[in-house]
């Protein structure tokens, strides 16, 4: 596999190279920086590091330099010649992007040869680009539009006399998310490097040579990848357009609200781009933190399942067990009743994976009001020991930027490349920039990047803790300067989860005990859903198990859909009350339905896997008679006679600092400790364990439809059919 | 009425007579991306025999220890020369998996270089040098001659599957032009009866005598020497006298 040579790996880890993050210092980190370089751009002077480019160094003093090719986060490739500067007694124009600055070069971003030389560029560039603007879905948010227009001749000199056509390219066939329009592609290869550098699927390339030369596939073959979006993003033409949002709109008819993505647990940046009261699209948002400006598939184009399949009235279900459209003030009523004649004992809340923390504090609160304590979450978590108590058991501790800084990755029991994406694409970062290496402990899967498979029993991690393990993994572990430990959330539902949770806090202890870095976080829990972090900081309890043994009377499930609490699980004179947005497992069994809102329909707070809190705002009004999802718990309190102290969104968050402040320290995260607690109070629960560790995702059709939204989604369903058949191609 | 349309439309003529481009473009004889045929496809088998496994490893052996995707071209080469002067798929496969690469990797580079044929072609791959001095010494009268003698066109197998036709760029023998080339053997200095007698033979599977048809050896001038004529001087001519041991 490729992996960068190190003087390529020290120039990315530059600050100039990668855009600023949080300034992070490491007891190791060596402090010498080389000497700055003085340049000057169009006469102003800058000071930059040797090995700094001279486009980056014109962006530090905020002139930009027009490109294509030229994308921050993807090597250099330096082919599109957009950018093209003069150098003082420099013979020809340079490309910027590619040439190191050098002391005392005098740059001219505007002179005469510099508008020349692009003007010349992007004359021919246009040669071989249809004019179809009209009919390209880039139009309007178009790099070759935009710079043609800043930069370019204005008039042409192509005049297509003998009608021979301009050059004409083959479309090609890479999925159901990406449509292709070969012959607007300017050959910039940001495709080609994200698919080989981020992606790690090396499917693109370039064909033939010259004027013949194509970027492709060669072969018929589907963009294989979990992050394939983005590269309709990085295309700065029409060429890689979206499939589902293609013809839909253009871009300044839509409405674009920023939001938090919430079909995985890391809580990506997105912005909702809406019209009419439709969502159309999801779009990511940079933030360095957590996504940098990627975002996964199932999060960019599960956003058709959100008109599918909604819950647009309240029901309830009639003398002839189906459920009935009703207003809300019956279904109110009848879920108050039944919520009323309950015994306190028996009543059951569950929470899914999509809940919001205002939903989730309201609903607890009202039960606590009732009587009842049982809330659950639907994803278990062991409880004994220090459980649920210590925030640092159950979090992502080391931080989602912080594991491109990690040396070695140990990975039990997830497969991060389906679980959480952009988390496996920063690992794939650190392994292909920063030579860090990656042990998996759990079945094989493909993570897009080598790693030392130690096996799948648990018994490893075992040893591993207790130190008695002679694999190789072991020494680097213990070798490693900052190393990072990501336990899955999923191998903690068995017997033997407490046990290896034990084990891992064990493990992560002694490995953070020897370290120079006294700052360095090395225990991770990946969680599996958004709402889960939330819940749990609530003080939700985990797992349904124990409470659906008890045999509730009345359960109340908040938008939980994953399957775990079935009719079957239930007394026969249950009664279910389901509030959620989409009508899938939960509400086939319910009784009583009470439609909520989705997360692009509410101003909502979630708490992402690095227990991070970020809001989500109302890209579009809830469907029907959906209503957000706190004011209808709260509208239940007051039939209910026990009205929740909260009637505004900024009381329940009042409610919700005071719960926990991090739940409305928006966008920070605070760093965890108590590890060593943690591990104190779980010692007694180190006992031996057999088991073999498994991932639920294991291929990439197991990836795309997970949730209720997503398994809506009929993009979703079309990526799993391509995928299958895909699997059936010999290429 | 007629007129005014007239001098509009030569108007129009003078506007555009100034275009960029005013010649319709080349267009390559070969596809850039993978069609399926019955010849090529990704289901038939593709194995080094014993003998080129020994030519993979001593390759392979060139190139140091995380470098070895330099092997590439050879290796496609090797591929190539062991399935009859052309590649199909399935060998390029062979040799991504052989480099531990992707695929992809492996047919940028087949499909870059011409010399890599990716189209099943006859035993003898006939390559007509077209470029300025073989075309100004008769190489269009050759590859004709050829085309005739052949029934290929250019870019084409001959109907009975034995020949295949290109017109390439400089093949570097100048000199000697006109030439063309077959498989790996050079025929230079050619007349078109020079062309038809190579033919010939090959369709008779005889080969043909390779290099210069002018009675040259080389590129030497083909009337003798015209410098370096005398006898060669020996050693310490024209040395200083101090120097002279």
């Amino acid at each position: 596999m490729l992996r960068q040579p190190l003087s390529r790996a020290l120039a990315l880890s530059s600050p100039a190279r990668v855009a600023p993050l949080a300034a992070r210092r490491y007891a190791d980190a060596v402090p010498a920086q080389p000497e700055k370089v003085e340049v000057f751009i169009d006469d102003q002077p800058v000071h930059v590091l040797p090995g700094t480019t001279v486009l980056q160094a014109a962006a530090q003093v905020g002139v930009e330099i027009p490109r294509f090719c030229y994308h921050e986060r993807l090597a250099v490739a330096g082919n599109c010649r957009m950018c093209l500067v003069e150098v003082e007694k420099s013979p020809k124009p340079v490309a910027a992007c590619a040439m190191p600055v050098m002391k005392g070069m005098r740059v001219k971003t505007n002179s005469d040869l510099t508008r020349k030389a692009r003007e010349g560029v992007m004359e021919f560039l246009l040669v071989n680009h249809p004019l179809d603007c009209p009919i390209c879905d880039q139009g309007g948010e178009c790099d070759l539009q935009d710079q043609s227009m800043a930069f370019g001749s204005d008039r042409s000199r192509f005049t297509d006399i003998h009608f021979s056509g301009k050059r004409a390219v083959e479309d090609k066939d890479v999925g159901p998310l990406i449509k292709t329009i070969m012959t607007r592609c300017i050959h910039c290869t940001r495709c080609i490097r994200f698919a080989s550098e981020v992606a790690g699927v090396d499917d693109f390339g370039t064909t033939g040579r010259g004027t013949e030369m194509q970027v492709g596939t060669y072969v018929e073959k589907m963009f294989l990848s979990e992050l394939s979006g983005n590269i309709i993003d990085l295309c700065p033409v029409g060429a890689l357009t979206s499939k589902p949002y293609s013809f839909a709109a253009r871009p300044w008819e839509t409405r674009r609200i920023d939001s938090v993505d919430v079909l995985d647990p890391l809580g990506s940046n997105i912005v909702v781009a809406t019209r009419t009261n439709e969502v159309l699209r999801i779009l990511p948002r940079t933030n360095e933190e957590i996504n940098e400006e990627w975002l996964s598939d199932k999060s960019r184009f599960a956003c058709d399942g959100l008109k599918r399949q909604r819950l647009v009235t309240p029901m309830l279900k009639d003398s002839r067990g189906n459920l009935a459209p009703v207003e809300w003030e019956d279904a109110v009523v009848a879920a108050a009743r039944a919520l009323r004649d309950c015994p306190p004992d028996k009543l059951l809340a569950v929470a899914g994976g999509l809940a919001d923390a205002e939903a989730l504090v309201a609903l607890k609160d009202l039960l606590n009001r009732l009587g009842s304590e049982h809330v659950c979450t639907e994803h278990y978590f062991p409880t004994q020991g220090a459980g649920t108590d210590l925030r640092s058991s159950y979090l992502l501790n080391t931080k989602i930027a912080n594991v491109e800084d990690a040396d070695f990755v140990l990975l039990i029991g997830t497969n991060t490349r389906f679980e959480a994406p952009l988390l496996n694409a920063r690992i794939r970062k650190a392994f292909i920039h920063k030579e860090t290496d990656v042990a998996l402990v759990g079945p094989k899967v493909d993570l897009t990047y080598e790693y030392t498979h130690v096996g799948d029993s648990a018994s490893i991690v075992k040893d591993f803790a207790s130190g008695t393990s002679s694999h190789e993994v072991m020494k680097r572990l213990q070798q490693a300067k900052r190393p990072v430990v990501i336990l899955g959330a999923d191998q903690l539902k068995s017997e033997e989860g407490p046990a290896l949770l034990a084990y891992t806090q064990e493990l992560a202890h002694k490995l953070q005990e020897n370290l120079q870095d006294k700052e360095w976080k090395v225990l991770n829990v990946l969680q599996r859903t958004a709402s889960q972090v939330a819940a749990l900081d609530i003080g939700y309890q985990p797992g349904v198990g124990q409470a659906l043994a008890a045999g509730p009377k009345v359960v109340y499930l908040l938008g939980a859909d994953s399957g775990v609490v079935t009719r079957e699980s239930l007394p026969e004179d249950v009664t279910i009350i389901y509030q959620g947005h989409h009508g899938d497992v939960g509400a086939s069994i319910a009784d009583i339905v009470l439609p909520g809102a989705a997360y692009t329909e509410k101003r909502a707070t979630y708490v992402n896997a690095e227990g991070r809190a970020q809001q989500t705002l109302v890209a579009v009004s809830p469907p029907g008679k959906a209503r957000e999802d706190w004011k209808i718990i709260r509208a239940l309190s007051e039939v209910l006679g026990a009205g929740l102290p909260y009637d505004t969104l900024d009381e329940v968050r009042d409610r919700l600092s005071q719960v926990s402040p991090a739940l409305v320290a928006y966008g920070d995260v605070q760093p965890n400790n108590y590890f060593a607690q943690a591990r104190a109070l779980a010692q007694s629960l180190q006992k031996p364990v057999s088991g073999k560790l498994d991932v639920q995702l294991k291929q990439l059709e197991d990836f795309f439809m997970t949730d209720a939204i997503s398994r809506a989604s009929p993009t979703m369903a079309k990526c799993v059919q391509a995928v299958l058949k895909q699997k059936n191609s010999p290429y | 009425m007629l007129s005014s349309l007239r001098t509009g439309v030569k108007g129009l003529w003078r506007a555009s007579s100034r275009a960029l481009q005013t010649s319709s473009t080349l267009q390559h004889d070969s596809l850039f991306v993978h069609r399926d045929t019955p010849e090529d496809n990704p289901n038939i088998p593709f194995e080094f025999t014993e003998q080129n496994q020994k030519r993979v490893d001593a390759l392979l052996a060139i190139y140091p220890e995380g470098h070895k995707r330099a092997a590439m071209i050879p290796l496609l080469d090797l591929a190539q020369r062991q399935n009859n002067g052309w590649l199909p798929i399935s060998a390029m496969h062979k040799v991504a998996e052989i480099l531990n690469l992707p695929r992809m990797r492996v047919y940028e580079v087949a499909t870059f270089y011409t010399m890599f044929i990716r189209r099943p072609i006859g035993k003898y791959h006939v390559q007509v040098c077209t470029t300025t001095p073989c075309w100004l010494r008769g190489s269009d009268a050759v590859l004709n001659a050829i085309k005739e003698a052949t029934g290929c066109e250019v870019g084409g197998n001959s109907p009975c599957g034995k020949f295949s036709l290109s017109e390439v760029e400089c093949l570097g023998a100048c000199v000697n032009a006109p030439m063309l080339q077959v498989n790996d053997d050079y025929y230079e200095d050619l007349t078109v009866e020079d062309t038809k007698e190579i033919i010939e033979k090959l369709k008779k599977d005889e080969k043909p005598l390779p290099g210069p048809r002018s009675g040259r050896f080389a590129s030497e001038p083909l009337g003798g020497l015209t410098s370096l004529t005398e006898e060669p001087t020996g050693p310490g001519f024209g040395v200083q006298d101090g120097l002279k041991a």
